[in-house]
């Protein structure tokens, strides 16, 4: 985990027909704890910008799929 | 009006045959969140914004233009070389009888665009916060598309089409910014 997910515990009833999946996890961009980018940001090479897709690494916001292809639970994102 | 270059805004490459993600990609084309949608949506609702924002929207509406060519071309790889059978098994027959291995600009599940995926309020803040919403939409979209494939350069280039929904929700929000403290200035002369 780090600063860019969030975690919940979904409710997991005895009932339930198949394994609980215990921790749910989704994503909270960057941008939603910028009101309006600063001019002076530190700033990227142009070919480490083209690779993360900003100018400004306090704007960039990796992920990587939550679990991986097969099924396997996996490290959320990032 | 606009000047073409004739390259993709970042490279797509896709290394794993894998048709059935062309069926999923073509959510981004044609799917209510999709490029089409954003393009069109910011471009129309240009006109009518403040003067401040206008280019904004101009920039951003160029910039999904040039991600529908990116999802295009993933798609078209996936499909070009496919057999019937394997587009059958794919989840693309019905796609196949109507477009035989043409892209069309529907979802998913084939329901085709529709207008009605996008709004112009005219009011400049309902629309610049459809825009915010339509944004991270997008970026949902995107992460499902990446956990969907475990083609990594396939998930290079949507995760760059991802980080991109992150900056334009940013710049939309700036111009929220923007019009709120036009309102609030006081003119003393």
């Amino acid at each position: 985990m780090n600063a860019q997910t969030r975690t919940w515990f979904p409710y997991v009833s005895p009932f339930d027909p198949c394994p609980p999946i215990r921790v749910k996890t989704y994503v909270v961009p960057p941008n939603l704890f910028i009101t309006f980018q600063r001019p002076d940001l530190p700033q990227y090479s142009p070919a480490e910008a083209l690779r993360a897709g900003t100018l400004w690494p306090s704007l960039y916001g990796p992920y990587n799929p939550q679990q991986d292809y097969t099924g396997r639970e996996g490290s959320h994102g990032i | 009006m606009w000047i073409y270059e004739k390259k993709l805004q970042y490279p797509v490459r896709v290394s794993k045959c894998d048709v059935k993600m062309a069926k999923y990609l073509i959510e981004q084309y044609g799917g209510a969140d999709g490029e089409l949608s954003a393009a069109l949506r910011y471009m129309n609702q240009r006109y009518t914004i403040p003067n401040k924002v206008i280019g904004l929207l101009t920039d951003i509406a160029t910039e999904e233009f040039a991600h529908l060519e990116m999802i295009a071309t993933m798609v078209y790889k996936l499909t070009k070389d496919a057999t019937v059978e394997e587009l059958e098994e794919a989840g693309l027959g019905g796609h196949y009888a109507n477009h035989d291995r043409a892209l069309f600009y529907h979802n998913a599940e084939g329901v085709p665009w529709t207008a009605a995926y996008i709004a112009a309020k005219g009011d400049p803040i309902a629309d610049l916060y459809e825009d915010i919403a339509a944004e991270e939409k997008a970026r949902a979209t995107y992460q499902w598309l990446i956990d969907m494939t475990d083609d990594v350069d396939l998930q290079d280039s949507l995760k760059f089409l991802r980080e991109r929904e992150i900056v334009h929700s940013l710049r939309f929000r700036e111009a929220v910014e923007i019009l709120k403290e036009d309102q609030g200035r006081k003119t003393i002369f």
